[in-house]
């Protein structure tokens, strides 16, 4: 329960001189709901992006299973079994929602064949099952610029899901979600998370679902953790009261 | 050695100069407009039919042989008054903010049309009329016999790398411009009317081809095809120096011309392959050309 | 019922030439322009826009003028070397160009293509320069035939290439790779990080495009008898690119039928007016403004990709 599959350590990173993260180290153990909480600009998704080589770090490592990922791509790290959702969902938006998912189905077994159809019966089924426990069973024929916001997200998540990965990152899952939808989108996820086995990290805003779902939280701050442990006992921590929760 | 390198380096540089006339209007329109008009070349060449068209009636009608330089000018002046605002209002503007593919299909169709139309209009025989460059004689340096048209082409280009540069960082006008240029959506809210200066730079643009064309006519004359030939090189030259950039497009056209002296000197046959390959050369290394870069918008 | 319209469409072709012999060449020609759009639309799927794919044409037409002067004279041996020839000038062209997008994509197709063309033009010793090659009736399987029945045999061999090679491309553009592709004009970042290395699936679509631009310039270059460096000019280029848009709209069918479509209208609009390019750059035009959201989502802006 306690092992961890990533491990950051003394990430420092800048832009223009602004410290997106100033020596931060820390850890995703296996099987958790990590959830990363703190006020705009603090360097969230920079975090996300470092851990996925998308941007390098100034200095400091970042490891999956013990090995060292800092300098590879974004495409190795997703083949070593780490999937991320996005904050601005990033799909194939003039294809079909199916379509989406059927490639990110086939991505996962590698896509090496120019005759085969990507379209299956058997891949088609499977599309068809993620896009149900996400709740987009309704829209799979549409094309996903078509979707609404909120489905536009679960679809991201679906497809990073399709992945069926070992470490799952969610930037803000439920922003751009209707209130009255966030729960049923996170109940769907974590049904789906317990279900694969997937460890997760995510970044968000709502209290209330982190309060909710997270086994773990941690705060950041201007660049650095400022605290960390279980939900409850983070909320009740004054400063992070203060400085990101918003109440006195 | 230096007689023999002089007159051709002379040569290549008047030759570039003229190219410079067209590259630096399609590199205007570029950075202003935002859109990369395949057909730039078609007016240079009408351009120079008009002109050339000018100056063969000025020779048969024996008006005083002076007047060709003003037919020069003004035929530049009337192909940009007449084709520039028209092209613009009619198919440039539908492109604004439309896909790098859509301008490029969408000027090339234009390019299709106005080549046509410069037959139908001029017919398919090369025209030529050399008389200004008679006019101006010749210039003897120690032993070796310069042409003074060259030596006008390529000081005319420099005044127009000159006068451009002094237009837009000295005059209201150029204010807007640069305003336009580094943001549009900005420009047009605080109340910069953006479809005037949208005509107003696509006719600059068309103006400076159509001049390259006409300063032409003397020295090589005007034949179809010259429009294509001229885009490409027009075009090569925008890429080398940045497309968007003036002085870019100036030093472009310089190695351009240098590298053609070059190729001629070693190894002649290639004379025609050096810019394209100057061009190769440079965007594999510098997609950006010399003196873009990825970010910055300026002009 | 699609299968029935499509053999239909192909039965005529191979009968029209029977009732009017003088198709026969304007309907080969049709066909060998058609491949290459095909290869130009390949590209187009990932919103890449290439103006010089004209060269691969011209160096397919040229490479079978150099196996023919080398003494090679076989047509299956010569259609498939050149067709080789083509695809190796792709995959290294490709290797470079593919790290490239949108306007720079296209220029340095450009750049590459006339430095080929100014090459073609310029070594008079080697290509002939601008009076070009001469491409000699080859033998069939040993058999030499003569010209009219040679180009008989091509005309109906070009078709059947037609369906199988369309065919062929058909089910490449529905194949995981041939969504990736499209995938890559939407979103190269999800593509990304999904493991899909964006750099390979643009390198196999560019070698097959310029392996269709190849089998073109082929059967162009057996069909005229001759490979001149205007083949390789940018004009050449554009009007692949035109024939791949307005074809677009119908799928792989559609580069074929933009291309039979052009040529035959073009053969009979120079009999009534001289004034045929400027028809053709009004359709164009009409047909990009006029038709929204067709091509791919050509005319959509790619959506900001900001993470």
């Amino acid at each position: 329960m306690t092992r961890p599959i990533l491990q950051a350590k003394d990430l420092h990173v800048a832009f223009n001189g602004v410290k997106a993260a100033d020596g931060v180290s820390m850890e995703v153990r296996d099987g958790e709901f990590l959830a990363i909480i703190g006020p705009n600009g603090s360097g969230k998704t920079t975090l996300l992006n470092i851990c996925t080589g998308y941007i390098r770090p100034k200095s400091g490592r970042v490891q999956l299973d013990g090995q060292d990922i800092t300098q590879l791509s974004p495409r190795a790290i997703a083949r070593r079994g780490v999937a991320r959702a996005f904050q601005i969902p990033q799909l194939f938006s003039a294809q079909r929602v199916i379509d989406n998912m059927m490639l990110a189905l086939a991505a996962k077994r590698g896509l090496w064949s120019a005759v085969r159809p990507l379209e299956t019966a058997a891949r088609r089924e499977e599309a068809k099952a993620l896009l149900e426990l996400v709740g987009l069973a309704d829209d799979s024929e549409r094309i996903s610029s078509t979707l609404p916001e909120g489905h536009r997200k679960l679809l991201d998540i679906a497809v990073a899901l399709a992945l069926k990965p070992r470490l799952l990152l969610l930037d803000e899952p439920t922003s751009g979600v209707s209130a009255l939808e966030r729960f049923q989108l996170m109940e769907a996820l974590m049904g789906a998370l317990r279900h694969q086995q997937i460890t997760a990290l995510f970044v968000e805003h709502d209290m209330e679902v982190v309060a909710r779902y997270a086994s773990r939280v941690l705060v950041w701050n201007a660049g650095n953790i400022m605290a960390e442990g279980l939900p409850d006992k983070v909320f009740s921590n004054a400063e992070v009261r203060e400085r990101v929760v918003g109440v006195a | 050695m230096s007689n023999a390198i002089i007159p051709l380096l002379l040569d290549s540089l008047a030759s570039a100069a003229l190219i410079f006339f067209a590259a630096v209007g399609l590199t205007l329109v570029f950075s202003v407009l935002r859109v990369l008009n395949v057909a730039h070349g078609t007016l240079y060449s009408i351009g120079g039919y008009v002109a050339a068209s000018a100056c063969l009636f000025i020779a048969s009608r024996q008006l005083n042989p002076y007047l060709s330089f003003v037919a020069l000018l003004f035929s530049a002046v009337f192909v940009a008054a007449t084709l520039g605002p028209l092209i613009e209002r009619s198919l440039i503007r539908w492109t604004y903010g439309k896909s790098e593919a859509v301008q490029i299909l969408i000027t090339f169709g234009l390019f299709l049309i106005l080549e046509d139309l410069q037959r139908l209009i001029f017919g398919v025989q090369s025209f030529y009329e050399d008389a200004p460059m008679r006019l101006l004689g010749t210039t003897s340096i120690g032993g070796v016999v310069y042409l003074n048209y060259q030596i006008l082409l390529i000081g005319l280009a420099l005044l127009v790398v000159i006068g451009l540069r002094l237009l837009i960082n000295h005059t209201r006008l150029g204010r807007l411009i640069t305003a336009v240029v580094a943001d549009r959506e900005m420009a047009q809210s605080i109340g910069i009317d953006t479809n005037r200066i949208f005509i107003l730079a696509f006719s600059l643009g068309v103006f400076l081809a159509a001049l390259g064309g006409a300063l032409a006519t003397p020295t090589s004359g005007v034949a179809p095809g010259l429009g294509a030939d001229i885009m490409v090189l027009a075009f090569a030259v925008a890429a080398i120096g940045g497309l968007g950039q003036i002085e870019g497009a100036a030093v472009a056209s310089v190695i351009v011309g240098l590298a053609r002296v070059l190729a001629i000197y070693w190894v002649p046959a290639l004379d025609a392959v050096a810019p394209y390959a100057a061009m190769l050369v440079v965007l594999l290394i510098r997609p950006y050309g010399l003196f873009g870069s990825v970010t910055a918008r300026r002009i | 019922m699609r299968m029935i319209l499509a053999a239909a469409a192909v039965l005529i072709l191979a009968a029209l030439p029977v009732f009017a012999p003088w198709l026969q060449f304007v309907l080969t020609l049709a066909i060998a322009k058609g491949f290459a759009a095909l290869g130009v639309a390949v590209l187009l799927r990932a919103g890449l826009i290439s103006i010089g794919h004209a060269m691969f044409f011209a160096a397919s037409a040229y490479g079978v003028a150099f196996l023919a002067r080398a003494g090679v004279n076989d047509f299956a041996v010569l259609l498939i070397l050149s067709v080789l020839t083509a695809a190796l000038f792709g995959a290294v062209a490709g290797a470079f160009l593919v790290r490239y997008r949108a306007i720079f994509f296209a220029m340095l197709n450009l750049a590459v293509s006339m430095v080929f063309y100014a090459l073609c033009a310029k070594l008079y010793g080697v290509t002939g320069g601008t009076d070009g090659m001469a491409v000699p009736i080859p033998g069939i399987f040993g058999v030499v035939l003569a010209e009219p029945a040679f180009k008989s045999v091509l005309f109906y061999l070009s078709l059947t290439l037609m369906v199988l090679v369309g065919f062929a491309v058909h089910r490449y553009l529905n194949s995981p790779l041939g969504h990736a592709l499209s995938a890559v004009h939407t979103n190269e970042i999800r593509l990304e990080y999904l493991g899909i290395p964006v750099w390979a699936v643009l390198l196999i679509a560019y070698v097959v495009s310029a392996a269709l631009a190849g089998l073109g310039g082929a059967i162009a270059g057996f069909a005229i008898g001759r490979v001149v460096p205007e083949f390789a000019f940018w004009t050449a280029s554009g009007h692949l690119v035109l024939i791949a848009v307005l074809g677009g709209i119908g799928g792989v069918p559609g580069a074929f039928l933009g291309a039979l479509f052009l040529e035959l209208l073009h053969s009979a609009a120079v009999t009534v007016t001289d004034a045929w390019n400027l028809i053709v750059g009004v359709a164009l035009i009409i047909v990009i403004m006029f038709m929204p959201q067709g091509f791919y989502g050509l005319l959509s802006r790619k959506e900001a990709s900001s993470l």
